[in-house]
């Protein structure tokens, strides 16, 4: 008899794979931005069905494949898993305290910096005639 | 930096200008404006020296090593008086249009 196709690990390796690539797509939106929950259900799934898959491929090894490959795609998403839990709790908390920060109440350091068209923008451009300014400083896109 | 481009008309409408500073140069900085959709400025600051200034730098945290910009936010009143600022402590969250314009108003009625 042919052993059928064992398809819950391949979807459940698939739906870790998503876990992980999805992240970009996720942080677009703001319920989904500050903490990757979405990502984590999608690894959840995906490890809800690899043990799925893997418990049939052993407890019943002549009526469905997938000892080898099942075992490959597991240890793949849990190191996929293990990455991306890295970078979301530590990598992405390794921030400078940053404590020689203007605070509320200075004086904002003056600058002049060129903009998208090479135009120089100084603050005291920013602030004749408005009510204030907003600084947003980022990392970069490279 | 999209959430705000998207809630710019709201700056606008209190007199508040927003800029983005990081150390990309006006090149990359014209790409994204043209790319994302951006219409306020995007600062180039490839030396990192205001960046330095304001206490934000990220020694060494650039693909190659380079130092950049943490994500940081200040809200700057027209005397320029830092009326409201936002360390993050982690790169994937950071202020949201609603906190500094919440932040504007409570400023004002201060």
């Amino acid at each position: 008899m042919k052993r059928s196709w064992n398809w819950t690990l391949w979807i459940g390796f698939f739906s870790a794979l998503a876990g992980f690539l999805t992240y970009p797509f996720f942080t677009q939106f703001p319920a989904t931005r500050d903490f990757p929950w979405a990502n984590f259900l999608l690894f959840g799934v995906g490890g809800v069905l690899l043990l799925a898959g893997l418990v049939r491929a052993f407890g019943k090894p002549k009526l469905y494949r997938g000892k080898i490959f099942g075992s490959i795609l597991a240890t793949l998403s849990l190191l996929g898993f293990c990455l991306f839990a890295y970078l979301i709790f530590f990598e992405l908390k390794q921030v400078p305290a940053s404590t020689g920060a203007p605070r509320v109440g200075q004086k904002a350091p003056e600058f002049t910096l060129p903009d998208q068209n090479n135009k120089p923008i100084a603050l005291a451009d920013l602030l004749s005639g408005s009510k204030g300014a907003v600084l947003i400083f980022y990392r970069g896109f490279w | 930096m999209r959430s705000f481009q998207q809630r710019l008309s709201e700056f606008d409408a209190r007199g508040l200008r927003v800029v983005a500073i990081s150390v990309d140069t006006p090149e990359i900085n014209q790409r994204q404006c043209r790319k994302l959709g951006y219409t306020f400025s995007l600062l180039s600051d490839p030396k990192a020296e205001v960046i330095r200034r304001y206490g934000v730098l990220h020694p060494g945290a650039g693909p190659k090593h380079e130092d950049i910009a943490r994500p940081a936010e200040f809200l700057v009143d027209s005397t320029g008086t830092v009326r409201w600022v936002n360390l993050t402590e982690n790169i994937a969250v950071r202020a949201r249009p609603k906190e500094v314009l919440k932040a504007f108003e409570q400023s004002r009625n201060d």
